[in-house]
């Protein structure tokens, strides 16, 4: 099958994994009717964990695997979470291409270095929270 | 992060028009980009909004 990254691509991706510290685990839902995303998606998060060897990817079934899907709280395919030493919420629905490719790499590296780039005074706002946000970030591919 | 174009019923349902538009606890809404401070901000008040009207 014909890569989605070329050779230019993989050598640019190559250099942003080098920034990882601590390994990342991909965990990818998928499912194999009614999602027209899922095929490329799991081949281009698979072309990426190729890249590295601290990135390992994880597959399951969204209608097969319920259970691992109830531990991570995803609902819809194609779903992916991105988690390091802990679980920080972060989740990816549809295709991350385009843009959302970069925020996939970027993603990658901050769970990897557990380093939000937050600024302190943001770090100590957020501290005080008493309970847990949801933020949902509509975005395109282009 | 959620795709628009293939979850169009998320789109529709918090009048996504563009993008990035950050929905935060399903109840405050942000278009574009905004500075970090202002964001937290926004965050703070939907997180206090939550606690006090409780699920809408």
């Amino acid at each position: 099958m014909m890569g989605l990254l070329n050779e230019a691509d993989r050598k640019t991706v190559q250099g942003r994994l080098e920034e990882m510290a601590r390994p990342v685990r991909i965990v990818y839902f998928t499912q194999e009717l009614e999602c027209q995303f899922c095929r490329e998606t799991g081949q281009l998060l698979a072309e990426v964990v190729s890249l590295s060897s601290r990135i390992h990817l994880e597959t399951y079934d969204l209608q097969v695997d319920r259970e691992k899907a109830a531990q991570y709280g995803v609902d819809k395919v194609p779903g992916t979470v991105v988690e390091g030493d802990q679980d920080y919420g972060i989740r990816f629905y549809g295709m991350p291409s385009g843009y959302e490719f970069v925020s996939l790499l970027e993603t990658i590296v901050a769970v990897s270095r557990a380093d939000s780039g937050l600024q302190p005074a943001t770090r100590e706002i957020l501290a005080q929270l008493q309970n847990p946000v949801r933020l949902q970030v509509f975005v395109t591919p282009t | 992060m959620i795709e628009s174009v293939e979850f169009p019923h998320l789109a529709h349902r918090h009048n996504v028009f563009g993008v990035p538009k950050t929905v935060i606890n399903d109840r405050v809404y942000l278009e574009g980009a905004l500075p970090e401070a202002l964001f937290v901000d926004r965050i703070l008040e939907a997180s206090q909004q939550t606690a006090a009207g409780g699920g809408r």
